[in-house]
């Protein structure tokens, strides 16, 4: 694999992953001899989460697995806007075969290098919301069982983006979608159980899950690399903003998903072997209302006559994350 | 060497002979014992290495054989019916991405009604999933066409899926001669992959492919699919120099030369035919029977070649395409537009093809253009009678089951 030099494009010691750190405090986006996952070129919306949120996770599990890594993607936007023939943005070995076998073609390329003795080659698996939660969810939870030795990372923009923003099992309450429209007397997505990926994962006891934000990715780093010291079944769950289906501003990205966090409605923790180890801490608690309307898909709540109903609803959602992970560093 | 053995037994023997590295499959009658066969032999250390993978399902088991084959290894599974329709999608997709993945299906009718019994219905329902489908007549063979099916994916690039007859071939213990390893390990070299997911050279594979080159891309897909059919009989000929017997190619004659009806078929059928054939020769009738071992690609003109001289041909469908009919009649009137053929529907669900029928139809003057052998008229005419009566859709099999004086579900 040929080394990229680094483009400091970026600004902000953050979003450049700490170039003004050690060397050895480093990420892996400012280490100056880095091979990129994701190459530039890609067809990815500007500010979209996504293409953020995989280049950060894949960076950094080359990083950990000194890239000897093989990636496999599930249909959705990522495989679309990174690999439109002739022309690919992948620099690993990448493989892209449906929309709802992602976890089981992981677990066929894992079991490939099992065979061939290539104990040094590690596998990720990667999809949207829909292709995890929804069609993919029976291969997932077959590979989680088998405990096979992926780490898969389900990049949530809480919808199907790649069709044109439908409604997903991840899509919140409340939340427009093209099949969830901002019409009738309960406009939007309605409240329902919701599926909770990260905590049906911990379910099955499989030796590492975790969830973050790419609002903190050097957070989201240290997970893929912690992800990467255990063998076995691993999920990784990154919350990652889409302007175009979030109706957001290309610039707020990294802003929603903080307040995603900060508000309570994304529970930042890890856990291993079914227990939760670890925390994130909600630093400036703030209402929901601040992260609902920054964003269209929930413009329908503020209209002229608001719905404080379902705003309190979803505020109530947030308070119960809140207290279930006691996110707010209370004993 | 000579055993006396269970079809599936032999062709999980054979398979573990190809040392297939990774083997995934999701349990569905008839196919059950080829895996059974393999994972005991896999647990028991005798074929290392490969792994195992008890999948959740058959799509599943089909995408972990896309994943395994994509990074370099032999890959193989096993299914039929439904399980072969649960994994479609990816059955295509295994071809499209040109994986030599090696499938058996072991034939058995689709529901509802649900029927575990053989017929061909599932494999042909997947005939243009761009797969190599090659039809076993016996337990010899079946083991033998696997053997050479890997050889011929991996010279392709291209997955193949080796058809046997459900219970008729898969349960059934008769001798099979098994090669020894050394042996296969001559006839098959390595799996040397086209295209590998390696971290030392990274391809990106399985890529969004626009209007401007899907066409090329499916045009060549079929190109190599064709050049299977030089493949397909080099490496029977192949075969049979190394094991010193003939089994696989693409057609097979029997009393065909100077025949003026000849019965074309696929699968086990193919002995009862010979049989009946046989007799009828005898009586002074000249027939004889084209055995198809290679359906997919069609060998278009070896079939002309076997069937140009006949006035006649009548196929013997073990599937039907409802709303038009012969599935492999259309293969075949494409092939010899000037021959008249004829389609006979049997053996569906697993009804007996029975020599009597087989001779009364072919004895027959005048055959339709479709016919349903051993159709019972009077449970039909009688359930059309009701429904027109009742002028509602109804629970057809129920209804006749009743007729039948049998117990059905739901009916005291
Ligand atoms: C079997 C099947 N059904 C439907 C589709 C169409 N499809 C492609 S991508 C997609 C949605 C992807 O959504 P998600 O997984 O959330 O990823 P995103 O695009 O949002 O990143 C759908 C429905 C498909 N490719 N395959
Ligand atoms: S639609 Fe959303 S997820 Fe897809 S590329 Fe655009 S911003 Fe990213």
């Amino acid at each position: 694999m040929a080394v990229m030099p680094i483009k400091f494009y970026q600004t902000g010691s953050f979003a450049v992953g700490g170039r003004l750190l050690g060397e050895d405090q480093r990420s892996g986006q400012s280490d100056r001899r880095r091979i990129n996952s994701i190459d530039c070129g890609h067809r990815a919306c500007q500010g979209c989460g996504e293409a953020l949120g995989a280049r950060y996770a894949l960076d950094a599990a080359m990083r950990a697995t000194g890239n000897r890594m093989v990636a496999v993607n599930a249909t959705g936007c990522l495989e679309v806007f990174s690999t439109p023939y002739p022309e690919t943005s992948w620099r690993i070995p990448w493989l892209h075969s449906l929309f709802g076998n992602a976890p089981a073609v992981a677990t066929g390329v894992a079991a490939a290098m099992k065979a061939k003795g290539r104990d040094d080659v590690r596998v990720v698996g990667q999809g949207g919301d829909g292709g995890t939660v929804d069609i993919g969810f029976a291969c997932l939870s077959g590979m989680f069982e088998r405990d096979d030795d992926v780490l898969y990372i389900c990049y949530d923009n809480e919808a199907y983006m790649n069709t044109g923003v439908q409604r997903s099992g991840a899509t919140p309450a409340a939340a427009r979608t093209a099949t969830t429209p901002a019409v009738g007397p309960e406009p939007g997505a309605v409240f329902g159980q919701g599926k909770n990926l990260p905590m049906i994962a911990m379910a099955h006891e499989i030796p590492y899950v975790a969830t973050a934000t790419v609002a903190d990715l050097r957070d989201l780093e240290a997970k893929v690399t912690r992800a990467m010291e255990f063998h076995g079944a691993r999920y990784l769950h990154v919350l990652v903003p889409c302007p175009l289906g979030w109706g957001s501003a290309s610039h707020d990205t990294i802003r929603i998903a903080r307040l995603a966090e900060e508000s309570g409605l994304f529970p930042v923790f890890e856990a291993e072997h079914g227990e939760v180890v670890a925390t994130s801490k909600i630093r400036h608690r703030v209402p929901v209302e601040d992260y609902l309307r920054l964003q269209t898909r929930y413009a329908h709540l503020f209209g002229d006559e608001p719905r404080t109903g379902v705003i309190a609803g979803i505020q109530a959602q947030a308070d119960r994350n809140i207290r279930r992970h006691k996110l707010l560093g209370e004993v | 060497m000579l055993r006396q053995i269970e079809g599936s037994r032999a062709v999980a023997g054979a398979v573990a002979l190809c040392r297939p590295e990774v083997v995934c499959a999701y349990p569905i009658s008839p196919q059950t014992h080829i895996v059974e066969g393999l994972a005991e032999l896999v647990k028991s250390g005798a074929l290392t290495p490969c792994e195992f993978v008890n999948v959740e399902s058959e799509f599943a088991a089909m995408s972990v054989a896309i994943g395994a084959s994509a990074a370099g290894a032999r890959a193989y599974t096993a299914t039929a019916s439904q399980g072969l329709l649960y994994m479609t999608e990816a059955v295509f997709n295994a071809a499209g991405l040109g994986l030599p993945i090696v499938m058996t299906v072991a034939n058995r009718a689709i529901g509802a009604p649900i029927n575990i019994w053989n017929d061909q219905s599932d494999s042909m329902a997947l005939r243009d999933a761009g797969w190599i489908q090659l039809y076993a007549e016996t337990n010899q063979e079946a083991a033998d066409l696997h053997v050479q099916a890997f050889r011929i994916a991996e010279e392709l690039s291209t997955p193949v899926m080796v058809c046997m007859d459900g219970f008729v071939l898969t349960h059934a213990w008769e001798p099979v001669d098994t090669p020894a390893q050394e042996e296969v390990d001559t006839f098959l070299p390595p799996y040397e992959p086209r295209q590998v997911l390696d971290p030392d050279e990274p391809s990106s594979i399985g890529a969004m492919v626009g209007p401007e080159a899907f066409t090329e891309v499916k045009y060549l897909a079929h190109a190599r699919l064709m050049e299977a059919l030089d493949v397909v009989p080099d490496v029977a000929d192949r075969l049979a120099e190394a094991f010193g017997r003939n089994s696989g190619g693409l057609t097979r004659s029997y009393r065909t030369e100077d025949a003026e009806t000849i019965v074309l078929a696929l699968g086990s059928v193919l002995g009862t035919l010979k049989d009946t054939v046989d007799e009828l020769r005898a009586d002074g009738l000249r027939v004889g029977v084209l055995g198809l071992t290679c359906f997919r690609p069609f060998p278009a003109e070896a079939v002309r070649a076997a069937i140009g001289h006949a006035r006649r041909v009548v196929v013997l469908e073990r599937a039907f395409e409802p709303g038009v009919g012969g599935i492999v009649t259309q293969n075949v009137v494409t092939a010899a537009p000037a021959t008249e053929v004829h389609t006979v529907v049997a053996g569906l669900g697993g009804r007996a093809i029975t020599k009597p029928s087989l001779s009364g139809m072919l004895r027959a003057d005048r055959l339709p253009p479709l016919t349903f052998l051993d159709l019972d008229r009077s449970l039909i005419d009688r359930e059309l009678g009701r429904l027109a009566a009742a002028r509602r859709s109804g629970p057809t099999a129920e209804n006749i089951l009743r007729d039948l004086g049998a117990v059905a579900s739901g009916i005291g």
